[in-house]
């Protein structure tokens, strides 16, 4: 790595040669961007900072998510031991009877699991995963000084905060925070007396929620535009890295998802609140007829679920963008298949708009359209599979740095492979009977896009955390993270399959009371335990990050990975504008690396005569 | 903004108009969802047909003409046409208000006919998609006021920021016409 001290310095000629003076610096930014803490680091317009909000408060929650996780599989797992030792965490929840024997509150076991849910799915690895690392990585890396608009994206990092707080609000209600389900599914959200947890509780899920869309969809905006309308010059759209064509299709996917979403929250509002019958039909409750008539509960599923399914993909396909771009670079190959990698990436976000229904082929839609849903689903894993492939191509003969970057990103081909198979048994309506509502379907979306998406997050933090903070993560505690995290996910998520192939209900407090499902104790424990320890590893990965902010090896060079993209031409510490004199332009695709008997070339170097733009 | 404004640009429209249609394109997404569960439900069954009250025409006339009206704004201000560039803003703002009177005598006339937000879920989902269309006409004379509060506080100007601005609140105002218009078909032929 010698010769870096000597790349960068040719890089800063090269950018100066033959960059794009835009006049930025003879403007004077300083005042409205820079001047106070509160304008730097609060309410800051830098998209720089606005990623580190954003990440900061994932993992914020990320923390509070899989708590709650450990708690349900406490009770999941040893629902003879007391509980009482977390009476002073959980208060009431917990009720301690004459003998000392704490016992965790049914109601509040489900408002656990729900908001497990919600806040993994949404706040984490929504907000937490393509919030940090769409605004962070888009300008950088196509060569734009700040977002489009950095106003709207400022405001999208506050109303995250201010669904946040609502959210968090909610979980000290006296009625408790809300418990029908992550999905919220009529009647159970729509009727006030059908819970606690449908009290006040949903009403602060729903408004928590409503502003979240808010922020996603002024992110989306703002994403969308910069790679469209600020992308430096040379910088065609075929020379993206592949980490801007997902965080891209990601936003374009959101922005079409999301608001169907708020849709369906309307409508949910009104029958909740202004007696309408959108979703509500002949209910009784405490043998009193309801005087809702004529409304259906499947309208609502279809509505969340035209969000929900393109959701996942939301969530996977940042992570997929970020693994391929440190598979590429550690492994110093360029990426196997750039165009099938982007064209796989178009065709997944298609794909995702026309499969919403494989999840209520058990709700009583007609078999036929069923059949059709089927299909759809199935044609998924062909662009799914055509990206494994090239991962695994581009590790092939590769000269892999088995770094905590690296080894997160092949984690993520692994896991997403494991997660994959399973969805094929599940996109099939008639193994469904079976498996529906099953411990196997937790098993399959727990590591296809929790565990799966949380390692691309990791590759990312641990790849770019010297862009973020001009340090690096500790390494071994890195590798510690990522052993324990790797096997233990597979130890809680492996031994679930089984729970669901024997037909264990997902959600069920207790399966004491059912003669077929209480056998499977010693499974459950040995699950929770899994959880526990795999809790307990993420813990040392908060601990380094924090730690490594301020004392972690400092960045000395510029690009320490030898990477051809923009985002590392800036300054170590790059200020507001990215690069302190011109925007460098582009004269090659993403991914020379090894090309010619160099080990990289980067964007900005122009191709020799002759030479030919790789990629295409 | 000036960080947009400087920057070099691939594409031929100004970065933050781009941004207003993408998020025209989103608002739009969330009426398709209303529609497609209208859709839905009405396939259900148990469906009660009415015919709409006859202000939901009268402001359809309404919102069209605005539309003209902010268009000829624009034309005015281009044109250095100081004084009908101002009457011209007015006169849609007034318009828009006028709209908002007009659904909400629609509301009460269909309340007095008995089709009740309570009723049966053809008459809610009347309710539901014009109320919340109405709550992006008053996002649109939001919009309106400021560009009123340019136009009467600012000196009168034609630079290209201005032109912009005026460009996209005019885009805003035509799309919630646009789409009154789309939704006032819908409801009134998908019975």
């Amino acid at each position: 790595m010698a010769n870096l001290t000597d790349t960068v310095h040719e890089q800063d000629v090269l950018i100066e040669e033959l960059g794009y003076d835009d006049h930025f610096h003879e403007h004077h930014h300083g005042d409205k961007y820079q001047s106070s803490f509160i304008s730097k680091y609060i309410f800051s317009q830098d998209h720089k900072i606005i990623a580190k909000q954003f990440l900061i408060t994932g993992i914020f929650w990320a923390v509070i998510g899989s708590a709650m996780s450990v708690i349900f599989r406490m009770q999941l797992g040893f629902p003879e031991e007391s509980m009482a030792w977390l009476k002073p965490l959980l208060g009431k929840w917990i009720t301690v009877d004459d003998a000392g024997m704490g016992t965790l509150n049914p109601e509040f076991y489900y408002a656990l699991v729900t908001m497990h849910g919600t806040i993994i799915v949404f706040f984490v690895l929504t907000a937490g995963l393509s919030g940090t690392f769409s605004n962070m990585l888009i300008p950088l890396q196509v060569g734009a000084r700040d977002m489009a608009s950095p106003f709207l994206n400022m405001l999208s990092y506050w109303f995250f905060f201010l669904a946040s707080v609502v959210m968090f609000f909610s979980l000290f209600l006296n009625t408790g925070p809300f418990s029908g389900g992550w999905v919220a599914y009529p009647p159970l959200s729509a009727l006030p007396e059908a819970s606690s947890g449908s009290k006040a509780g949903m009403t602060l899920w729903t408004a928590s929620l409503v502003f979240f869309v808010v922020s996603v969809l002024l992110g989306g905006i703002n994403y969308i535009t910069t790679v469209l309308n600020l992308r430096t010059k040379g910088m065609s759209m075929w020379r993206l890295p592949l980490t801007i064509w997902a965080f891209f299709v990601t936003a374009i996917i959101a922005l079409l998802s999301f608001p169907v979403l708020v849709s369906a929250f309307f409508l949910l509002m009104f029958d909740r609140g202004l007696g309408t019958s959108f979703y509500l039909s002949e209910i009784f409750i405490g043998g009193q007829a309801l005087d809702h008539v004529g409304g259906s509960p499947i309208l609502y599923q279809h509505l969340f679920w035209f969000l929900g399914h393109p959701e996942v993909y939301i969530i996977i396909l940042p992570a997929m963008g970020l693994v391929s771009e440190v598979l590429s670079v550690q492994s110093r190959k360029p990426i196997f298949g750039y165009k099938a990698m982007v064209l796989s990436i178009l065709a997944i976000a298609f794909l995702s708009f026309i499969v919403w229904a494989h999840h209520m082929f058990m709700s009583g839609v007609n078999p036929f359209i069923s059949n059709i849903f089927v299909i759809f689903t199935l044609i998924i894993a062909v662009p799914s599979a055509v990206k494994v492939f090239n991962w695994i191509a581009t590790l092939y003969k590769g000269n892999v740095r088995l770094n905590s970057p690296a080894l997160f990103a092949i984690g993520f081909v692994s896991m997403f492979i494991s997660g994959g198979l399973t969805g094929i048994f599940l996109g099939n309506s008639a193994i469904d009977i079976q498996l529906h509502d099953t411990y196997f379907v937790v098993a399959h979306f727990h590591i296809v896009m929790g565990v799966a998406a949380f390692f691309g997050m990791f590759a990312g933090i641990y790849h770019w955390f010297p862009k973020f903070y001009g340090r690096f993560m500790n390494e071994t505690l890195g590798k510690i993270h990522f052993w324990g995290t790797l096997i233990g996910a597979y130890i809680i998520f492996w031994p679930m399959h089984y729970l669901g192939m024997v037909g264990i209900p997902r959600r069920y407090y207790s399966f004491d009371t059912f003669d077929a499902f209480r056998d499977f104790d010693g499974m459950n424990k040995f699950i929770t335990i899994g959880a526990i320890v795999v809790f307990a590893v993420q813990l040392i990965f908060v601990l380094n990050f924090f730690y490594s902010i301020w004392k972690g090896r400092k960045q000395t060079t510029r690009n320490p990975w030898g990477s051809t993209t923009l985002d590392w031409t800036t300054p170590i510490r790059p200020g507001h504008g990215n690069w302190p004199g011109k925007i460098p332009s582009v004269h090659r695709w993403a991914y020379d690396y090894g090309k010619d008997g160099k080990e990289f070339i980067s964007q900005i170097t122009p191709l020799e005569e002759g030479e030919k733009d790789g990629g295409h | 903004m000036d960080v947009v404004s400087s920057h070099h640009s691939n594409n031929r429209i100004p970065s933050l108009t781009f941004a207003l249609w993408v998020s025209l394109a989103s608002i739009s997404m969330m009426f398709a969802g209303f529609m497609s569960a209208y859709i839905v439900r009405q396939a259900a069954g148990n469906w009660f047909e009415f015919v709409l009250p006859a202000h939901f025409l009268w402001s359809t006339g309404v919102l069209l003409v605005s539309s003209g009206s902010i268009f000829m704004a624009q034309r005015m201000f281009n044109q250095r046409n100081e004084i009908k560039y101002k009457s011209l803003l007015v006169l849609t703002f007034v318009l828009g208000l006028v709209f908002i009177v007009l659904q909400y005598e629609g509301w009460m006339a269909m309340q007095a006919e008995g089709i009740d937000l309570k009723g049966n879920p053809s008459g809610a989902f009347v309710y539901v998609i014009s109320g919340v269309h109405v709550a992006h006409v008053l996002g649109g004379l939001a919009v309106l006021a400021v560009a009123l509060l340019h136009a009467f506080l600012l000196p009168f100007n034609v630079s290209q920021v201005r032109k912009e601005r005026l460009e996209r609140t005019a885009y805003y105002w035509h799309y919630v016409d646009l789409l009154w218009v789309v939704l006032f078909l819908f409801l009134n032929y998908y019975r």
